[in-house]
Formats: structure tokens, sequence, C-alpha cells
């Protein structure tokens, strides 16, 4: 394994015929060609205490092949079982090797003018909106190394538009399936909920594949319009092998609301950073997100929340289990900037350990620039209460089930939140095989 | 099902290095309601806690025999399943994890697998103890004792009391912090409770729950052990004269280290 990497297993030319294969518009093409040239320049993101030296982000095959299907009832019962039933349906996309492979949207909302598509079909359809969004206000790609190598190499993504006034009353859902030992999965999502629309997405990331060094390099943008709400909801559940790079962020106007709930699974060694900013005037951010970490896994995650309009508001909880030799670093940022008067940030970070080999730390950040506002964070890093125990034991529950009640209990505050009965179901699964 | 019979004998309990329960002795029988009465700081809690098997309390000598086995080499949920209840004086919080979640999971340990109670047979079950415990419906999805009042937690333990149906049931101060309409709803439940089947101890400072819950037997315990057994009529006595007169009687001096537990 390569400990410094300069540059990708792919030149301009390379991109150039990829980006044509794809019937890519020229901006899209250029600036991949800058990203390329920015990856040789720019540093890789330096996530504070965790040393990502010798993390693969870098080698990977760019094209793997993907299957498409024509129907639900084709998909194996591992995916089909995530997607939602009954009046949680009919608006789904799921990607295959970062592929399209199954797209529905209801009529209804395809009247309405909503868009729910794969990036590379928006980018044909809708690339003035496109070019309106990617990598302008929320991300920029020349900020690491990794959003460069992302903004040169994307093979993947998800375009959600929801017109002005439009509330989406089912949710929007989207599976990302990745199957492939080695593929470099570079995945773009940009949600925008137009002035006074509402709408719930879900998204579940999940691989198949257990073997070869595979690699996750996701950049997600949000824009929440005036007075409009977006919840937003995750389970990432990619495996051991899997090196992952999530970067998510959120841009909130006047009155608007962004709520996050993030359940954040992966096996494999993660660098995951979640930032909104509160823009506008009274907007509000609300991330939850949970975590396991086990094995020898490293994780770190950065949650930071911006206030720039007065009035804004934010929470934010942030729970974590350690088991094993795992090692996580939670650091959590609420930044009130100068003029953002009368805001309000709240934080809240716990991590719970399990093991005496497990590390984690949970860094509370308030950074105040602004004399009316109100800030609290609380954090503590700490192991199953042994009252606790004591109590539900005095029940009859055993010991392993007492402890998987407190744990279960500890990550339900996310588990509560996703919209979606299939993908709760799913995470609780995930966090009960994570557990036992 | 035979009546149940818990023996304590020559029972001392220690915090800390330090010796709480001196030589306690007892035996409750199904179909018994026992009492024990006491001042501040004389171990009852400490009895109560260290019999169900609290991680913080030593038990340096004597035994604890229930229907013949000896919980003391029990788990504490072993203990549990075996028939033994603890109405807790400060019941923990587990967010998250809702009432009714945490009640079919404690039920479903006692019957085993393969034998899970059907879930519209617990729901029946749950509904029908919630009303005779004026508990209201939303109290089932509630996370456990998370945010309860003082009084909802004392209803809680008692609700769980009635789920569980344990052969012997202790109840720690299960009266305090209540108001007199908290008190009789809690009386009912116990009372309720009452069967050949059924035996229970009850903790109290206080003679006013024992008005609602008639006991057989009443037992004052100072310094560690008892000291005084009786009849509901001694409950009473206590009431009139405090305990200041039946140490007087007892010869009892205070020891000054004694400390509330």
């Amino acid at each position: 394994m390569s400990t410094e990497v300069t540059g990708v297993q792919y030149d301009s030319d390379y991109i150039k015929s990829f980006s044509k294969d794809r019937h890519e518009p020229e901006w899209f093409t250029d600036l991949r060609l800058k990203g390329l040239q920015w990856v040789e320049e720019l540093p890789m993101p330096k996530p504070e205490k965790t040393r990502i030296i010798g993390w693969n982000f870098t080698e990977f095959e760019h094209q793997p092949s993907a299957k498409s299907f024509s129907s639900l009832e084709d998909l194996p019962a591992k995916i089909k079982q995530l997607v939602g039933q009954g009046d949680q349906s009919g608006n789904v996309l799921i990607q295959h090797n970062g592929a399209p492979a199954f797209r529905s949207l209801t009529k209804e909302l395809e009247d309405k003018g909503v868009i729910f598509t794969d990036l590379a079909t928006a980018l044909k359809d809708h690339g003035d909106l496109i070019r309106k969004y990617y990598f302008t206000d929320a991300v920029k790609a020349d900020e690491n190394r990794l959003t460069a190598l992302h903004a040169a190499l994307v093979n993947s993504g998800t375009f959600l538009y929801v017109p002005k006034n439009v509330a989406v009353n089912v949710p929007i859902q989207t599976i990302y399936w990745q199957e492939n030992p080695n593929a470099g999965f570079i995945n773009h999502v940009i949600v925008v909920a137009e002035q006074g629309s509402s709408v719930t997405y879900v998204e579940n990331y999940l691989s198949t594949e257990e073997s070869g060094a595979p690699v996750a390099n996701v950049i997600t943008e949000v824009f929440v319009g005036d007075n409009a709400k977006v919840q937003f909801g995750s389970v990432d559940n990619f495996s051991e092998n899997m090196t992952s790079y999530f970067n998510r962020r959120g841009r909130v106007e006047n009155n608007g609301k962004l709520e996050w709930a993030l359940g954040q699974m992966n096996e494999g060694n993660t660098i995951s950073e979640n930032l909104t900013d509160l823009i506008g005037e009274a907007s509000a951010a609300d991330i939850k997100a949970v975590s396991v970490g086990r094995g020898d896994q490293k994780q770190n995650f950065v949650n930071f929340i911006r206030h720039f309009g007065k009035h804004s508001e934010s929470a934010m909880l942030i729970h974590g289990v350690q088991k094993d030799s795992a090692n996580s670093i939670f650091n959590g940022k609420t930044k009130i900037e100068h003029g953002a008067s009368k805001s309000d940030g709240e934080q809240t970070q716990r991590v719970l350990m399990l093991s005496d080999q497990a590390r984690g730390d949970a860094n509370p950040i308030l950074l105040i620039e602004e004399d009316d506002v109100v800030a609290g964070h609380a954090a503590s890093v700490g192991r199953v209460d042994p009252i606790q125990l004591f109590y539900l034991m005095s029940r009859g529950i055993t010991k392993e089930d007492a402890q998987r009640l407190v744990i279960h209990g500890f990550l339900a505050p996310v588990v509560n939140q996703l919209p979606i009965e299939e993908v709760r179901a799913q995470l609780t699964e995930v966090i009960e095989g994570k557990v036992q | 099902m035979s009546a149940p019979n818990l023996k304590i004998e020559n029972l001392h309990v220690s915090i800390e290095d330090k010796e709480i329960v001196k030589g306690f002795n007892l035996e409750i029988n199904g179909g018994e309601i026992h009492a024990i009465m006491g001042p501040n700081g004389t171990g009852k809690s400490t009895l109560a806690s260290a019999i169900m098997g609290h991680p913080k309390y030593e038990i340096t000598e004597g035994s604890v025999i229930l229907d013949g086995q000896n919980i003391l080499e029990m788990e504490v949920d072993e203990r549990a399943r075996a028939g033994l209840y603890l109405a807790m004086q400060y019941p923990s919080e587990i967010s998250g994890v809702t009432n009714a979640d945490f009640l079919r999971t404690a039920i479903n340990a006692r019957r085993g697998e393969g034998n899970e109670i059907p879930l519209m047979k617990f729901i029946k079950q749950l509904d029908k103890k919630m009303d005779l415990l004026d508990i209201d419906q939303e109290f089932a999805q509630r996370y456990l004792n998370e945010g309860f009042s003082g009084g909802e937690k004392k209803r809680n333990e008692i609700l769980q009391l009635m789920m569980l149906e344990p052969k012997i049931a202790i109840l720690d101060e299960i009266d305090s912090g209540l108001d007199i309409d908290a008190l009789k709803v809690v009386a009912k439940g116990v009372n309720e409770m009452r069967s050949p089947e059924f035996g229970c101890l009850i903790i109290t400072h206080y003679q006013r729950l024992l008005q609602y819950i008639t006991p057989d037997k009443v037992h004052v315990m100072m310094q560690g052990r008892i000291v005084k057994s009786g009849g509901p009529e001694l409950a009473q006595r206590l009431e009139e004269e405090g305990y200041d007169g039946l140490k007087a009687e007892l010869g009892i001096v205070d020891e000054a280290e004694e400390q509330e537990v």
C-alpha cells in the first residue's frame, strides 16, 4: 500500500473520453480536468487526531460493471427489503456500482415538477440546474485532495429537486449498492428544496462485497430555501474493507429547516464531515447521528454547524458506541458568527465504551463571535452504568440483553427519526449485528 | 402451585467495609405481607438491595433461601427469574427504551425462548393493569422512567410488579414522596396481588401506607437487625409514640456513626 499518493492512475485523456462517453456538458468536463490538476496540488484533508496515512482513497477501478433491473422484484432480497412499502413506496432510485439500476417516481410528483434522477441523467436533462448547485456554494472542489479527486472522477450521483411550494408527503429513497472488490465509488448527491417546499429524503449505502479494497468518496450538498424543510436520513453501511470519505453539507435560508438523521454504521475506516451553514434569519438545523465502532476500525466524525443568520437555531446530538479496539474521534463544533444575534446552538456528544481496548474522544468546540446568543455543550465518554444494568437484571433480563437494551436505547434517537419503516428495521438489524 | 417461602438467616451486609446489616433473620411465606419499619439509617434499604444483588453491597455472612434455593449464589437476573422482585426506591432511567419494550423483554426472559408472550395478550394485560393503577395509556410508549415524576416512577414499579407476578416482592419505600391519592393507587396494586402464591415485604418509614395495606406482621429494624416484631398494632403504636419510646423500652442507644444509607 502506498503511503503518499501524489496522483491518480487516471489521466486527462482518460477523463476527457469518460466525460465524452457520458455526453457531459463542457463546463462539467472542464471541472473534471481542473479537479485532476488540483489533486496534484492540494493536501489531503486533515482530520484532527486521526492518522489517515496509508488509507486507500485513490487506487480503485473507476468503471466497474453494473447491473440494472426492470422490476423491484428482480432485486436480491438484501436490497429489496430496504425499499419502502405501502404508503412509503413509489419513489426510489437504486444504484448498483455507481450506475442507475432502477428508478421510480410517482406521476403525481413528476407532474408537480419534482426531479429525482441519477446525476448523469440530470446533467443531460437539467444541466443548468446542476451547474447552479454542483460544487458552488456548499462544497468547493478545491478544498482538498479528496474533493478535487471527486470533481475529477465523479461516477455516480443523485439529483433531487423540489420546486417552490411543493410539499412532498412520501419519502424519497436512494439505495447505493456496491458489489465490487476494487470499485471507486465517487458519488455526488444534490438535494434542493426551493422556497416553501418540503421533502424527506432517505439514503442507504451498503456493500455486499467483502474482499478487495474499494473506496467511497461521497459528497452531499443540501440546499434548503426560504421557509423550506428537508429531513435527510441516511444509513451508511459499507463493509470492513471499504475506506470511506463522507462529506455532507447543508445550506439553510430564511426560516428554513434541515434535519439530519445519520446512522453511521460503516465497518471500514471512515472520515465523515457534516457541516451545516445557517445562512438565513431564523434558519434551523437539527443533527442526530449515531455510530458503532468495532474491530480495529478507525473513524473520525466532524459535526459542524455555523450560524450566520439572526435567530438561527441548532441542535446536535451525537451518540457513539465503541467496541473491541475501535478508535473514533468525535468533534462537535458550533460556531456563531458575528451578526448572528439571538441565535441558539446546543450540542451533546456521548460515547459509550464497551471495551478497554477501544478509544473514543468527544471534543466539544464552541466558537462564539456574537454577544447576544445562547450556546451550550455536553460531552461524555463512559461505560454502561452498572446501576442501570442492575435495575434491568432485577426484572429477570440477562446481562447480555440488559446491555443490548441500554445500547439500543442509546442509539434510538436516530433509529426513531428515520421515516421509512424498512430503513428503520434495517438500522436496528445492523445495530443488532454489531453490538451482539 | 405451592406457596413460596423466603428465609433470611443471620444476614450481614457491608458497604465499603462498613457493616450495615448485622445478623438479620426473617421468614416470609406465600399469602403473608410483612412490614419492616424503622428510623432512617438502620439498614432497611441496604437489606432490600443486598437481597436483590446490588453491586455496591457485599454480603459477608448468612443466607437467603427462596423455595429451598440459596439465591445468594445466583446472578441478579437469576434471582429475579427464581421469583424475587424489588420495587426500588430510586429506579434507574433508561433512555431510548420504552416501558412496553422493557416489560415485554422482562416477561419473555422469564418465559424463555420459544414461549414468548403473544403481543396481543401482552397489550391486553398491560392495558388492564395500567387501568387499575390509573396510568395513562401513553405511559407504555414513554422511555423507561425517563423524565418521570417521583409518583410516576413508584407507580411504574408497581405496574412492573403486577406484570411480572413474582413469588416474593420487596417494596423499598414505595410510599416515599407520594401524595395520598398516589398512595391509595399503589396500595390498590399491592392488595390486588394478595394471594397464597405471593409474599411481600414492605419497607417503610411511616405507618401511613399500612393504613391501606394491612400487614400480617410488623417488624422494627434498628442498628441492622430486627429488634421487635408484632402485628399491625405495633405500627399503630410507633405512629403514636415514635421510635424513641421503643428505643427506651429496649435500651437501645444511638450509635454516633449511624448514617443514612
